[in-house]
């Protein structure tokens, strides 16, 4: 008994209709790193809100046993007195207060009553800081600090309340390369302190770096647990055991068919609309031809996204020059609809605060960006509408009860492919998807890849923005490498590499230097 | 079967408010003895709340647009009125001229507020409370103080006045019951063109027994309606306004590409930003519609006072913000509809009628149209966080 801190024994969780969880067994050894993986909809938030108490004891079956008590936790509160804390991947931070102020939010030091001791705070935070190594001022407020940053705020704020089993949600997905490592070497530290973690991660390799064990779960049942030293560790092991079989390969093949200069951006200019004098996208010229994919690779931060936006009827930015050519013509847009009308979409790397209206329904949002097309004058035929949601939801492989279920309900995968369900439907020319991946597991990524090949092989221009190299590599006919709002480098798909890339990045940062 | 239950929790709060409507009215049929709905009592009703009505059709799409509301529309209500009232009192203007110059000046308000909510980016909130205190103040300017009346009975016919009949059957209006007739065939028309196109596409429609039953009763309830008017003095001229208005705004709303936008803009304005609806078009004209529509709630309710005063129109953005609300409308933007915030008005418009026949003071009325809002909201709140924890 005494072995494990935490068990979770055949939990069942059901929601009207569909089964999340079904007996479920998690068992959590003190001071590991366990990570849990699984495709969106396997189960993982369902089982760590039942843990953390979001739902409450009486909604589930089944029993979580901490240092081998049986625990009924009614809501957050009763299972952060045990020791359990969870940071969800949408920060739980209040941006117009301090590091300080935030660390000890619901957790204040109090003197007398109810009077906040603000010596023994600042004390209090400054130590907490040093702790895990944020070398920061206690007073910056939340808000000017970096997502990396602020990932370990929240983390101080988890070890301030004293937590024995930390939870992490997706930790790293908005961190670049850097913060990512950073963070999980704290996780090691932490570990070392006597902390248990549990990480849920989309991302397997950094789950292969520093688990200790990883629990892989499907549609809602545990499949198996995996332990280093003794059982296989490795990437593509932990991918059979998420998707059920064997992925020959994470990139589909293309028959490629590539033609002539579709699209050009020549001598491209873009200025910060807040800030006149900063120069965000400095003289870019790049060009893609028809049924070629064509990546930008660069860090985050390297204007890669304003670059696109910008393209996108001036969707980003003030005071834009160049010239724009598609099939050898020049077109000129003035808003994102002349974009939409001259063949242009963008999918963009945000899909929930940007990409689609969560509150409205899937075929609502599939037919938004061409109106015009399920409409006679300006009235809109919503049989027509109808029909054409379940085309898309059919032809993509949406998972949803019907087309009139509300986008906010999809897993992120799923709404990814409303997303291109949307564009698809206003029948661009030109699509420019940013971060099209992001947050999604493998299975889904693997078919959103292969809608983006097929698209290809149709004769359309892609060109696709990725922080993932693997993935740029993978997919990518011709890269361009994008750093500080310039372009610092073009390859071929034959003589790129990660290295490569990420030389082109380096020796750019020296010129500039 | 599914698509229903999802129908259903989508509008559920506008069932409870119908049921709520009726259950409110029926009571008050009991309570006050069948006064409630006596052919002059129903007139009335409608010639109350008219302004009410209209103001909330513009209100709810200032809600729709991100939970923005119009404060201004009261203070712009009465301005209109007393416009008009100085162009055709002082100013011996014709009737018709002088109404349709006052409209356009709503018009131009509503430009002005759309300006600098839309393209400067001024918050709508602090726009139109600015508004509200300029045209309160230039009220009374205009009216130096005083009241203007009363007015020709041209211009209070559209408040206060009946279409007149095309018989002269003592006791009866043959043309109301001849609009209850029409209408019915229309809405039959409408539902069976809509049931055809549906089979056209293979999409379930309902069950036959079900589809002619809804369609019996609300037949009857209009049929019902256009007789208690027929026992009166016929159509009030003021209902066709409304009539047409709810039906052009709701079809607005949910039928065109306008109206797709403004819902979608309320959503997320940045989602709809990139795919390509204009926004900043979208919350212009919302604003300039609202400036017509308060002027001609201003008309209106200038004509069924047969007088211009300093105070004309105090309250009333309060009033139709809470029919928006009581309807269904969402206070975050994207959710509410016409025929839902219609009901809202209609709800307080009842309650008003049937506590004032009971001889409920006004201050009581007022308290307990408080509750009855705070209740509507609460309760849909209560139900949305229920349909989220199962």
């Amino acid at each position: 008994m005494g072995e494990y801190i935490l068990e979770m024994r055949n939990i069942t969780k059901e929601f009207p209709g569909v089964k999340a969880l079904d007996n479920v067994n998690l068992r959590i050894k003190q001071a590991h790193i366990h990570a849990i993986v699984g495709e969106n909809g396997a189960g993982k938030s369902t089982l760590m809100n039942i843990l953390s108490g979001v739902y409450p004891y009486g909604t589930y079956e089944g029993d979580i046993i901490v240092q081998g008590e049986i625990c009924r936790f009614k809501d957050i509160k009763e299972s952060e007195a045990k020791g359990i804390t969870i940071i969800h991947q949408e920060l739980a931070l209040i941006p117009t207060l301090s590091i300080a102020e935030n660390v000890f939010l619901g957790n204040e030091q109090t003197g007398k009553g109810l009077i906040i001791d603000w010596h023994k705070t600042r004390q209090k935070a400054i130590e907490m800081l040093k702790k895990v190594g944020l070398n920061e001022n206690i007073n910056t407020r939340v808000m000017d600090l970096g997502m990396g940053k602020q990932q370990l705020v929240e983390i101080i704020k988890a070890l301030a309340k004293d937590v024995k089993i930390l939870i992490l949600d997706e930790p790293t997905a908005a961190l670049n390369d850097e913060d990512s490592k950073n963070l999980l070497k704290l996780l090691i530290e932490l570990k070392n302190q006597g902390i248990t973690c549990i990480i849920i991660s989309h991302k397997i390799n950094e789950v292969v770096e520093v688990a200790d064990e990883i629990t892989i779960l499907r549609d809602g049942t545990t499949v198996e647990t995996l332990c280093r030293d003794i059982d296989d560790f490795s990437e593509d092991r932990i991918i059979k055991g998420m998707v059920g079989r064997e992925l020959t390969s994470r990139f589909p093949e293309r028959n490629r068919n590539i033609g002539e200069v579709c699209f050009e951006v020549l001598n491209w200019n873009v200025y910060d609309p807040k800030d006149n004098t900063k120069q965000v996208i400095k003289n870019v010229s790049i060009y893609a031809r028809r049924g070629e994919v064509v990546g930008i690779a660069g860090l985050m931060g390297s204007g890669r996204t304003e670059f696109a936006m910008s393209v996108f009827g001036k969707a980003y930015g003030k005071n834009i020059s160049g010239t724009i050519r598609k099939d050898g013509k020049e077109i000129i847009m003035h808003d994102e609809s002349d974009a939409i009308v001259n063949g242009i979409a963008y999918a963009t790397e945000d899909r929930k605060s940007a990409g689609l209206i969560l509150i409205d329904d899937i075929k609502r949002n599939i037919v938004l960006p061409c109106l015009p097309k399920v409409s006679k004058r300006f009235v809109v035929n919503e049989n027509e509408e109808i029909k054409i949601g379940e085309e898309y939801r059919k032809k993509l492989k949406i998972k949803s009860s019907s087309v009139l279920q509300k986008t906010g309900e999809l897993s992120g995968g799923n709404q990814q492919k409303v997303v291109f369900s949307k564009w698809i439907f206003s029948e661009p020319d030109v699509l420019l998807l940013d971060e099209p991946t992001r947050g999604i597991d493998v299975g889904a990524k693997y078919e959103i890849y292969c809608i983006i090949n097929e698209l290809a092989e149709k004769g359309k221009t892609i060109i696709m923005i990725s922080s993932e190299l693997p993935e740029i590599l993978g997919m990518c006919d011709r890269i361009y490498v994008m750093n500080e709002g310039r372009i610092v480098g073009e390859l071929t798909a034959e003589e790129a590499s990660q290295e490569k890339i990420m030389q082109c990045i380096m020796r750019s940062n020296k010129e500039v230097m | 079967m599914k698509r229903l239950d999802v129908l259903l929790r989508g509008n559920l709060r506008q069932y409870v408010m119908i049921i709520a409507l009726v259950v409110v009215i029926i009571f008050f049929q009991i309570i006050t003895g069948g006064i409630l709905l006596s052919p002059l009592n129903i007139s009335n009703i409608i010639q109350q709340n008219a302004y009410i009505l209209i103001l909330a059709t513009g209100m709810l799409l200032c809600i729709l647009t991100c939970g923005n509301i119009d404060l201004s529309v009261g203070s712009v209500a009465g301005f209109i009125g007393a416009i008009s009232a100085v162009f055709i009192l002082k100013m011996n203007m014709p009737v018709f001229p002088a109404i349709l110059i006052s409209l356009l000046i709503g018009v131009l308000i509503g430009v002005w507020h759309g300006f600098w909510i839309a393209y400067v980016g001024v918050p709508a909130f602090i726009t139109t409370l600015a508004g509200m205190l300029i045209f309160r103040g230039l009220t009374m300017v205009i009216l130096q103080g005083t009241s203007l009346a009363p007015f020709p009975k041209s211009y209070t016919f559209i408040a206060a006045g009946f279409i007149p009949d095309i018989s002269n059957i003592e006791g009866i209006n043959l043309l109301s019951i001849l609009a209850g007739i029409i209408a019915s065939i229309l809405y039959i028309l409408y539902e069976l063109k809509d049931r055809a196109s549906k089979k056209r596409y293979n999409f379930e429609v309902s069950s036959s027994g079900a589809f002619s039953a809804k369609i019996v009763s609300i037949v009857a309830v209009i049929n019902a309606f256009t007789y208690a008017l027929a026992r009166y003095k016929g159509i009030p001229a003021v209902l066709i306004i409304v009539v047409s208005l709810v039906l052009i705004y709701s079809f607005i709303t949910t039928k065109t590409i306008p109206g797709r936008h403004i819902y979608a803009y309320g959503g997320n304005p940045k989602a709809a930003k990139l795919s390509g609806v204009k926004t900043k078009k979208v919350l212009f004209w919302v604003y300039v519609n609202m400036g017509f529509l308060a002027a001609l709630a201003g008309i209106i309710f200038t004509g069924r006072l047969n007088s211009a005063t300093p105070k004309a129109g105090n309250g009333f953005e309060l009033d139709a913000i809470a029919s928006c609300f009581i309807g269904g409308a969402s206070t975050t933007g994207g959710i509410g509809t016409v025929v839902g915030a219609i009901v809202g008005g209609l709800l307080m418009g009842v309650l008003n009628n049937g506590m004032s026949i009971m001889g409920v003071s006004i201050d009581w009325q007022q308290a307990i149209k408080g509750v009855v809002l705070l209740a509507a909201v609460a309760f849909d709140v209560y139900s949305k966080s229920k349909s989220r924890a199962i």
